[in-house]
């Protein structure tokens, strides 16, 4: 599903002297449908920025990225668009959203943007909203005054709306309590066990060894120059 | 995948325009898809407005072709139109949303009139009808209705750019042109501006071209983003790519002068 093919990395800062930062060299990894891989190694061996590029967030150097037979590195604007919408989830650490749109809106967006209709969207949010213990009280409430806790889960209950194929998630646990920690890993098993492929990034080692089939190193692949 | 057989809503090919030895801007060129909404970004004099000038009918390009898929006769240069069918395509098919409402307005006329003359234009003649038509618009960019009869001029700046908003929207355009349509608005209207124009270009399967300076704006509204320094193109791309990860030197400068809040 998830197919990374002899990635580099490198970013050029032009404003600063033309500084070249090269962070990445001939990553390799591939994901199956119902796997769930994990990205280790320490900060700065490239965990986000090889997520970002799968995402077609950073743009790869060279190599190829294919997910779900696309070619992200080299796919135009628009096919990766579609592939956000109706193949590929990402569930970053940041919340980005429209400022004043009530949180139901917010989780219901991606099943609105791939045309299901309004009461069935915002079923599916309540639904994920309870499941993750955001009291109803709030569903009305921009999210952008919520703690960062609450903040997370609606970013999760967000990237779980719709049931994308492939999924990222940047450490999906972080800054949450127990109770809700095991809730969002329950909803990673029923993604895998629906066939999803997911690519990870957790801190907390035991929610790793939870979920995850494997764990790739980033470190193998880092070139040591990185910052 | 059938996407690839859809034709671009727009497609520009090469634009240009100069005035006199002056470029406003030059070598422009993209497809622009049915649903797309696309921002054009860069500092005051960067050529975005002028380009989007010449997108829109309201200048004539020196170069290039503007070509846009109509529903009678398909993909047609609008440079090469002539100018009562370029009005026609003005009235049904496009929308031009001012950086300042009262560019966009009759101020003279009351609320209701400003939006049933767009629908008067293109041939609607029922008064009830119109009334109607009208109504539920303002009720769709949250406008008492109470005030449908009073004058623009009596609108707060907000609601005056909701009104413009409503009169574009009203004849069911397929592309909308905005210049800096969140410009001098208070942080807290923008964001009610940005989720309406939002719902409605999702509802409607609305395409855009959307010119501003604040990078903001784009990234929550904008699919992909053009970047535009001294008339040229320096840099195109997904929104969230090119303002995650800059290529150009000027699109690294601009993103980092972004204040943090």
């Amino acid at each position: 599903m998830i197919e990374v093919k002899a990635v580099s990395k490198r970013f050029t800062l032009h404003n600063q002297g033309g500084a070249t930062i090269d962070v990445m060299q001939n990553a390799a990894l591939c994901v199956a449908p119902g796997e769930c891989v994990a990205l280790t190694g320490p900060s700065g061996a490239g965990k986000s920025t090889l997520m970002r590029m799968i995402y077609g967030n950073y743009l790869a150097a060279s190599g190829a990225i294919r997910v779900d037979g696309l070619d992200v590195v080299t796919a135009t604007a628009r096919e990766i668009l579609s592939l956000r919408r109706t193949t590929l989830g990402y569930v970053s650490q940041f919340l980005r959203v429209v400022p004043r749109v009530p949180t139901l809106d917010v989780v219901a967006e991606p099943l609105l943007a791939i045309g299901r209709d309004r009461d069935a969207a915002h079923e599916k949010a309540g639904k994920l909203l309870t499941q993750l213990n955001i009291p109803e009280t709030l569903w009305a409430l921009s999210p952008t005054t919520f703690s960062g806790g609450e903040q997370q889960r609606i970013n999760i209950a967000r990237g779980f709306a719709h049931e994308y194929p492939a999924l990222l998630l940047d450490e999906p646990t972080a800054s949450l309590d127990p109770v809700n920690r095991a809730v969002v890993l329950s909803l990673i098993s029923d993604a895998k066990a629906r066939g999803a492929a997911i690519i990870g990034i957790f801190h907390d080692a035991d929610a790793r060894a939870e979920v995850c089939d494997r764990e790739i190193d980033l470190s193998s692949f880092a070139t040591g120059k990185a910052a | 995948m059938t996407q690839d057989e859809v034709t671009p809503l727009l497609s520009v090919r090469n634009v240009q325009k100069s005035y006199g030895a002056i470029v406003g801007c030059t070598k422009v060129g993209f497809d622009l898809y049915p649903g797309e909404v696309m921002g054009i970004v860069g500092e005051s004099g960067s050529g975005k407005t002028t380009l989007l000038n010449c997108l829109s009918g309201h200048l004539t390009p020196d170069q290039g072709q503007v070509i846009f898929d109509t529903r009678a006769d398909g993909p047609r240069d609008t440079v090469a139109m002539s100018e009562p069918e370029r009005r026609m395509l003005a009235r049904t098919d496009w929308a031009f949303v001012h950086q300042h409402a009262r560019d966009g307005l009759r101020m003279n006329v009351s609320a209701g009139g400003n939006v049933g003359e767009r629908l008067m234009a293109v041939g609607a003649r029922h008064y009830g009808d119109i009334r109607d038509k009208a109504t539920d618009w303002l009720e769709r960019v949250e406008i008492d209705t109470a005030r449908i009869d009073d004058r623009p001029s009596t609108f707060s700046g907000g609601m005056q750019q909701r009104l413009q908003i409503a009169r574009n929207l009203v004849t069911g355009p397929r592309l909308v042109f905005m210049d800096e349509p969140t410009g001098g608005l208070d942080v807290s209207v923008q964001a009610r501006l940005l989720d309406l124009l939002r719902g409605l270009v999702r509802d409607m399967g609305l395409s855009a071209v959307i010119v501003t300076h604040d990078l903001a704006v784009v990234r929550l509204l904008a699919d992909r983003l053009m970047v535009m320094k001294d008339g040229n193109v320096v840099e195109t791309g997904l929104t969230d790519q090119v303002l995650d990860d800059p290529q150009a030197a000027y699109t690294q400068l601009l993103v980092s002068s972004v204040l943090q809040v």
